[in-house]
């Protein structure tokens, strides 16, 4: 099978003299390289430059609120059932009366855990979600971390807050803005 | 002033623009490989990471300097301390210029001016090789004594075709200082121009004895681990590589003398001419001089840039093509470049070794058209 166009045929009959005095293959050699010097880098200087991320980047996860700012998620646990790592877990309880404008539906997530270390950032839990609640943000990293106490991701961790939105493919599932 | 001590600021000056030259030689290098491969090189420390050498040598200070259990300790320091002082040592009869004129005395730009220049300059390059030999066998590692056992055959294999190229040129000039040698092509009369052939010997050579690739084959990796320095840590592996660098630039600076007319440059007399006419006798001279350092300068950087070039473009050879190479191929070629530079003499035609360059190249040419490879079926479908 032919992969690219610049596979060389291997030759292995005896060189020529003007093969063997090396001089002309040298020269195009240096020829080769004196062109690679003025040629535009490839380097992105990081800190100071960032490449955009690709528009199907994976990031960290966020539960989305909705215009109201209510909490979407009404635990399901479809999103735990599609999470091919088990990254996520979770504990439902009702939603008692006057806390209408906190969460959106009668059950709510009262625990809601995401496993970082197990997590592959494969987005299944976001396609399984009925409620368009959990989304991988298009430009966050998950952040790093050193220590296995700081990789289990609470609802203080994922909810996201109202005076700083996440911005992520919502639209496309929902046609809401945000 | 005392010429004693103009003599001693010459050579205190000289030291110390070689050192800085190998300083950033390191940083060359590595932005030279970085641009060649199609990235930037370092550019952290400092503006364009100019800072970078003082930051390696800083890292190389406060690295633990270990000597092995086994190896003989005195020898064990001795060896980069002689590749270090051989190396420093070669670029003191090297004319970077022609003469200052202060007072009464008229200055050489030189540290020391002797008759017997190119002589010395291969006796000091011909020790170097003992810093490293002394180094791979002080280490107690056979991979050690490998590499060293390498560098020393194949400098010794080597300067033999060194020698021999030069001998064209001290037949041409008649003389073994340096300075007669860079007088004589004084006027565009450039050696390289009437000695490809020695040359492009000396050239290999060189590369060779600066250990450089694609004659590495003292550190290669690879095979041998690191060569003769792999028990080397801290500055004493400094030094090594940095008598590599101090090497390099020593022989650019010969390389540029024998072969590149040294401070000589097109159209010199009238420039010292203009000069002497408007500035006076001896401010005329000493900025002429001046002019002309500086072009022996750009030929010495331009040298020490082709050997970071070659080296990001040629792979290392093998021990046995080295071998072939050195004894089969260069010392022939360079018995052959004197004899017909010395005919040349004779019969008072410069240009006879350019006949040398022509039947190669006839040759080269008649083999090429005779044996015209066979077609080459493709290997896989
Ligand atoms: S991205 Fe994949 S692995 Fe991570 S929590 Fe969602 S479903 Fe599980
Ligand atoms: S995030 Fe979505 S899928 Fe997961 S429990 Fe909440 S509503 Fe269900």
């Amino acid at each position: 099978m032919k992969l690219t166009n610049r596979a060389k045929q291997i030759d292995n009959s005896p060189m020529t003299v003007a093969e063997r005095l090396y001089i002309p293959a040298i020269a195009t050699g240096l020829g080769i390289t004196i062109k690679h010097f003025f040629k535009k880098k490839a380097t992105i200087n990081y800190p100071e430059e960032q490449r955009p991320f690709s528009s199907i980047f994976r990031g960290l996860h966020v539960l989305k609120r909705d215009e109201q700012g209510r909490e979407r998620c009404t635990a399901c646990g479809l999103c735990a059932v599609a999470c091919p790592a088990e990254a996520i877990s979770m504990t439902a309880a009702e939603r008692k009366p006057g806390e209408e404008k906190l969460y959106r539906e009668e059950k709510y997530a009262a625990v809601y855990e995401i496993n970082m270390l197990r997590c592959i950032f494969c987005g299944l839990c976001e396609e399984a979600c009925p409620k368009a609640a959990i989304f991988l943000q298009p430009d966050k990293i998950a952040p790093a971390f050193v220590d296995r106490e700081q990789v289990i991701f609470g609802k203080d961790r994922l909810v996201e807050k109202m005076d700083d939105r996440a911005t992520t493919g919502i639209q496309k599932y929902t046609g809401v803005k945000s | 002033m005392d010429p004693l001590i103009v003599n001693a600021l010459i050579i205190l000056s000289i030291f110390g623009i070689t050192l800085l030259i190998a300083t950033y030689s390191t940083w060359a290098e590595r932005k030279v490989a970085g641009y060649i491969q199609d990235r930037l090189g370092p550019n952290r420390a400092g503006w364009g990471g100019l800072m970078q050498p003082l930051a390696d040598a800083g890292k190389m200070f406060f690295k633990e300097d270990f000597i092995p259990a086994h190896a003989n300790k005195w020898l064990f320091i001795f060896g980069p301390s002689l590749a270090m002082l051989t190396a420093c040592m070669a670029s003191a009869v090297i004319p970077f210029g022609d003469s200052f004129i202060v007072g009464e005395n008229i200055v050489l730009v030189q540290a020391i001016e002797v008759n017997i220049g190119i002589l010395y300059v291969f006796g000091v390059v011909s020790l170097g090789v003992y810093g490293l030999m002394i180094g791979g066998w002080a280490s107690n590692n056979k991979f050690s004594l490998l590499g060293a056992v390498r560098a020393a055959s194949q400098n010794i294999s080597y300067e033999l075709a060194m020698g021999l190229s030069i001998i064209a040129i001290i037949l041409m000039s008649g003389s073994l200082s340096l300075r007669t040698i860079v007088e004589g092509q004084h006027g565009g009369n450039w050696n390289i121009l009437y000695q490809p052939l020695g040359f492009i010997i000396f050239l290999t050579c060189a590369f060779a004895e600066c250990n450089r690739t694609p004659f590495d084959l003292p550190e290669c990796e690879t095979e041998l681990i690191g060569g003769y320095h792999t028990e080397y840590s801290s500055m004493k592996l400094g030094f090594y590589l940095f008598a590599e660098y101090i090497n390099m630039f020593a022989s650019s600076a010969v390389t540029a003398c024998l072969f590149f007319g040294g401070f000589n440059y097109p159209g010199m007399d009238a420039v010292q001419n203009q000069l002497i006419s408007s500035l006076g006798e001896a401010t005329g001279h000493n900025i002429a001089t001046a002019i002309g350092i500086a072009v022996m300068f750009a030929k010495i950087l331009f040298g020490i840039f082709f050997f970071m070039w070659v080296r990001w473009t040629l792979p290392r050879f093998r021990y046995d093509q080295l071998m072939n190479l050195g004894w089969k191929g260069l010392i022939p070629a360079a018995i052959l470049n004197v004899i017909l530079t010395g005919a040349g003499i004779l019969l008072e035609m410069r240009w006879l070794s350019w006949v040398a360059v022509l039947i190669v190249i006839a040759i080269a040419v008649i083999q090429a058209s005779a044996s015209q490879k066979k077609e080459l079926r493709a290997q896989r479908a």
